[in-house]
């Protein structure tokens, strides 16, 4: 018994830092497909603001530097899918290519020019687990929810806060808007233009959350292509969740279940290749089965040309 | 301009509210505003009549700073005005209701309303404040909306209030309406200008933007006629009638009337049993429909844009698949041929959407010409190429025919106006001496000079034995040229009455009343 509750606990909590990471990128790409604009450069955006952060914890020693680093580069990635999309109307799902492109071969060179090798960098300073007290004492969960690095806790609090500027505010009440009818929203003075910038904006702040917690969270070093398609699972859980930040952490613990569940289950029995294939197969069959169904925002993918 | 007294007795006297003063606005060579001036009273209602592309929405464009324009200058209460974008204008207290409405399908109304300008409490949005300023908008002036409602889940007669409204919300003082009838029934159409009334009763001014000749009467109190981007004259209302409102807008005596010969009517020829067919979103949009079509009577299908014409057509067409029921064209079963094979039977079909549906925008006129029938000869040999010198030949024979204008088989079609568009369909359409036609709002979005061409052509069908269905949104044009009319409401046959119906009659069954006794 005893056993099994230590079994649940540690795939629970394996869970959670599994999602972490698909729950920042899933927020952002909220942001930003909620003013209109796909990004599917969330995937290389985690990657860069992964290594980004290493480097900048690497150069100062302070995780705190690594993490602004990892959100600047995060930033500046997002705002070049932005120029491309918005001001130049390029087809976003090409842009959004081109961004993992870079970022993958970005960060392999520059592994070696910065470190000297490729593979994996040197550990530098990370977000180790912080343990709440008395929180933490909660049998079965607490341990699971509440020692974790200080990044997931920074997950708990975006959620709900996610959701109130969504919904509760101006601001998310015009991004809603401008994903959903432009036209509707330039009529009423609103500048679709800039509700645009700062979607894509936050996306890259936020998927440069989820890559810093892959590289000074989870682990305390970069490995090239770290990120393995996770940008693209929190894509799927993105529109698994309706485009809802509720839903989207949802449909994310899910994805992270899947892949904590690879960890854990006996591999005497079925082969690792064969579990390590879970996640993926998940998402087709979620995205297969519930994907025609989501309804997106109505204005997502298509360049606004003032006439 | 006038020493008259107006109609609803706005005084000579009033201010001047807005005064656009030699407007010009070019697009490249194209002049769409020449040196433009109308004057706007306070409690007045002025009627912009013109054809489509005279001008008319490219001038209110102008004052909604949507465009800038080259010369001219424009002057709210007196004093002169740059209107830089919206923002501007709406401050200056310019409202308008677009003929395309903005809204935000997926919020609601209150949400539609407040966007850009909302109340907030404490950094959220106060929605508590934005139902409540809303209802107190529609107490005043008597729009019935609630706040709470989606906007998706509201009839377009309703939707045009929550324009209206965030119009009043923002409050303007002067409102344009862009084309506001186009999609009312006629009972709609009469609370949207009782509303109007009242709005003007407050002290609003109005600007009410139309190309249809009928509706002015009883509304407005002058009307400033736009041709070819020149303002032609400014009449009183009342001392005008349609036909010389017509003679201004189109430059010309223009029949206003179709007359109708008597015709030989013969077997039926298309039919429709039981039919069933499902809509885009997946619910049923034509609930057990079945009707005939004669060889030699145009039947027409009235009703609010929705109710199931778009999907009955396409059902007869054969774009859309039925889920159950028959159709049969002289009595044979074509249920299960697709399009093509109708359109080989003899079935003709000119669809609603001439600009996605009718034509390949980007394709030329000849290329357009032969999208039907490309792989038959003359267009092509039988081992697969195609004969462009034939398609080009074939298409230059049908363009004059049915005076499109350029009649240049190279011309890209998208480059047309959407009158000569529709007539380049038509042309297509009606060429292969099909013995049956779907005509789907064939007039839609086409000026006066080409609807008179198009009715006469289908006239001409007629007398020639064709059985026709014509389905339109547009009243007055069903009964001029249908010999029976079928009401559609909800995907049902509502009513089946002559052409001599009265308005409250088609109106009511358009509402879908009458029906209750049967239900």
């Amino acid at each position: 018994m005893e056993e099994l509750f230590g079994n649940f606990g540690q795939l629970l909590s394996s869970t959670i830092r599994n999602a972490t990471p698909l729950i920042f990128a899933a927020l952002g790409g909220m942001f930003s497909e909620r003013s209109g604009v796909v990004n599917i450069g969330l995937e290389g955006l985690m990657l860069i603001s992964a290594f980004a952060g290493v480097v900048g914890a690497f150069l100062s020693g302070s995780a705190l530097v690594g993490l602004g680093t990892a959100m600047a580069a995060g930033l500046a990635f997002a705002l070049i899918h932005a120029v491309m999309t918005i001001t130049f109307e390029a087809d976003q799902i090409i842009s959004g290519t081109a961004i993992n492109l870079l970022a993958l071969g970005g960060t392999g060179f520059l592994m070696v020019e910065v470190f000297g090798s490729g593979g994996t960098s040197p550990n530098v300073q990370g977000f180790s687990a912080v343990r709440i007290p008395l929180l933490a004492d909660i049998p079965l969960l607490g341990p699971a929810l509440f020692n974790q690095s200080l990044l997931v806790y920074l997950m708990y609090a975006l959620v709900p806060t996610t959701y109130f500027v969504l919904f509760k505010t101006p601001f998310g009440l015009r991004l809603r808007g401008t994903g959903e009818s432009p036209e509707a929203v330039d009529t009423a003075g609103v500048n679709v233009f800039r509700m645009r910038y700062y979607g894509v904006a936050l996306s890259g702040i936020l998927a440069a959350l989820g890559g810093a917690y892959l590289s000074m969270g989870i682990l305390s070093a970069f490995t090239e292509n770290m990120t393995n398609g996770r940008g693209f699972i929190a894509l799927a859980a993105l529109i698994f969740g309706r485009w809802h930040p509720v839903g989207a952490a949802g449909a994310a613990l899910l994805f992270g279940f899947a892949q904590a569940f690879t960890f854990q289950a006996p591999q005497d029995v079925v082969p690792l290749e064969f579990l390590q294939m879970l996640p993926y197969v998940l998402t087709l069959i979620v995205l297969a089965g519930f994907g025609g169904r989501a309804i997106a925002p109505a204005a997502v993918g298509k360049p606004y040309r003032k006439e | 301009m006038t020493e008259r007294q107006s109609a609803s007795g706005v005084a000579d006297a009033a201010p001047v509210v807005l005064e656009m003063k030699g407007v010009t606005k070019t697009f490249g060579p194209v002049v769409a505003n020449d040196d433009i001036s109308l004057t706007l009273k306070r409690g007045e209602i002025l009627g912009l009549l013109g054809e489509n592309g005279a001008g008319k929405s490219t001038l209110m464009k102008i004052l909604y700073g949507l465009y800038s324009p080259d010369k001219g200058s424009i002057s709210i209460e007196g004093e002169e005005v740059k209107i830089k974008d919206p923002k501007d204008a709406v401050s200056r207290g310019v409202g308008m209701v677009h003929q395309h409405f903005t809204l935000i399908p997926r919020l609601t109304v209150a949400e539609n309303i407040v966007l850009g300008a909302e109340p907030t409490k404490g950094g959220r949005v106060d929605m508590a404040r934005a139902t409540r300023d809303t209802e107190e908008l529609c107490e005043r002036y008597g729009l019935r909306v609630d706040p709470r409602s989606r906007v998706s889940d509201l009839s377009v007669g309703v939707q045009q209030r929550v324009e209206i409204l965030k119009a009043l919300y923002r409050s303007a003082r002067i409102l344009v309406l862009d084309e506001p009838t186009a999609v009312l029934t006629p009972q709609e159409t009469e609370d949207l200008f009782s509303v109007l009334k009242e709005l003007v009763g407050d002290g609003l001014s109005i600007i009410l933007i139309t190309h249809k000749l009928g509706e002015l009467r009883g509304v407005s109190d002058n009307i400033t006629i736009i041709r070819d981007g020149k303002v032609v004259d400014t009449v009183k209302t009342s001392d005008t009638d349609e036909g010389e409102l017509a003679k201004l807008m189109v430059g010309r005596e223009v029949l206003l009337r179709v007359s109708k010969e008597k015709s030989e009517v013969g077997e039926v020829r298309l039919s429709a049993a039981d039919l069933v067919v499902k809509g885009n979103s997946g619910s049923v949009a034509v609930h057990g429909v079945s009707l005939e079509v004669k060889a030699g009577e145009i039947l027409g299908i009235a009703g609010v844009d929705g109710n199931g014409q778009t999907e009955l057509a396409e059902a007869l067409a054969g774009t859309r698949v039925a889920e159950s029921g028959a159709v049969l064209l002289d009595g044979e079963d074509i249920t299960k041929v697709g399009a093509n094979g109708r359109q080989r039977l003899g079935l003709a079909y000119v669809p609603e959407d001439r600009g996605t549906k009718g034509l390949v925008q980007d394709f030329s006129l000849s290329e357009n010409n032969a999208i039907k029938t490309y792989e038959k000869a003359p267009f092509s040999s039988r081992f697969g190429w195609i004969f462009p010198k034939a398609m080009r030949r074939s298409a230059a024979e049908n363009l004059r025919a049915y005076d499109v204008r350029p009649p240049d088989p190279d011309a890209r079609a998208g480059s047309l106006s959407g009158g000569n568009q529709q007539k380049a369909v038509l042309a297509r359409e009606l060429s292969g001496d099909p013995g049956v036609i779907v005509a789907s709002q064939p007039t839609r979005g086409v000026d006066v000079g080409a609807i008179e061409f198009i009715h006469g052509q289908l006239l001409k069908q007629r007398e020639e034995g064709k059985a026709i269905l014509l389905i339109s949104l547009e009243l007055e044009e069903v009964r001029s040229l249908s010999d029976r009319i079928i009401v559609l409401y909800n995907g049902r046959i509502s009513g089946e009455v002559g052409p001599d119906a009265t308005d409250e009659e088609l109106g009511l069954l358009m509402a879908g009343r009458g029906m209750d006794e049967s239900a």
